[in-house]
């Protein structure tokens, strides 16, 4: 069983999290996000945590994780749509995450991919 | 004169009843109308708090209240645990101090958001960590 449905466009992969995600859940999320990369060949990952009130030290580390495994794994990830009270939140806190490539949205994410345009087929550009 | 709006108390024993501890602390910080930054603040450290009862004091419970003091409302959370203390209360609060595994940003970082901080620790006895929140004084 998947821990979050991943959305495949072409070479990247697209990750939505949309509920809560308690700690477990999240390390298994880690895992199989790794697996997928390295079976499908994928060369960037997405993972959009516009829908999170919070990122605590736990899932901040994990999200830090999946992106330094990825990146072992000739993949980049990037985080996209930080909420603005969660950035300042964590930067208090003292969470640096420092290698962790960001962007506002979705769009730009893709763009930091280099990737111009998603057509209707969902073939990356 | 102060006076108690709102009272809960939820044990913490498994990963699932951090994310219940979340929703229930989101819920008093919302009614409070605290600032969305300042929520965030206030349910990220519940979510610090409360991971550090469960894996360091082998659970407890939190004591969630409203209280409105001088105008303005105040949410205390207090995380009790009957675990195994903490020795060195200083070193503990250190940036990057762990003994579980972990970033060991959870006591040290969680001082920073907070308005306030206490920390009663006897060793061998339990921990109590008590945070409060303000919200700014009305009118």
């Amino acid at each position: 069983m998947n821990a979050l449905p991943l959305l495949r466009i072409g070479d990247v992969l697209l990750v939505s999290i949309q509920t809560e995600l308690h700690d477990e859940l999240a390390l298994r999320f880690q895992r199989e996000l790794a697996e997928k990369v390295a079976d499908e060949h994928i060369r960037g990952v997405i993972i959009d945590i516009s829908a999170l009130e919070i990122v605590d030290s736990f899932l901040g580390r994990v999200l830090h994780d999946i992106a330094a495994t990825t990146s072992v794994l000739a993949a980049r990830t990037v985080v996209v749509g930080m909420r603005p009270a969660v950035a300042i939140t964590l930067v208090e806190l003292g969470l640096s995450l420092h290698g962790l490539r960001t962007a506002l949205n979705v769009e730009a994410g893709l763009r930091q991919l280099g990737i111009r345009r998603l057509d209707v087929s969902g073939e990356a550009r | 004169m102060s006076r108690v709006l709102a009272a809960d108390t939820m044990p913490i024993r498994s990963e699932g009843d951090i994310v219940g501890v979340r929703q229930l602390v989101r819920q008093h910080g919302a009614a409070a109308e605290l600032s969305l930054v300042e929520q965030t603040k206030l349910v990220t450290a519940a979510s610090e708090l409360a991971r550090n009862t469960l894996l360091h004091g082998g659970g407890g419970k939190v004591e969630v209240e409203s209280v409105e003091e001088d105008r303005r409302r105040t949410i205390r959370l207090s995380f009790i645990d009957s675990g195994p203390g903490i020795e060195d209360v200083e070193l503990a609060l250190t940036d990057g101090y762990t003994t579980a595994g972990g970033l060991g940003l959870g006591l040290g970082g969680t001082r920073r958001l907070a308005g306030e901080f206490e920390i009663d620790s006897v060793p061998g006895e339990g921990t109590t960590v008590t945070v409060r929140f303000h919200t700014r004084v009305r009118g």
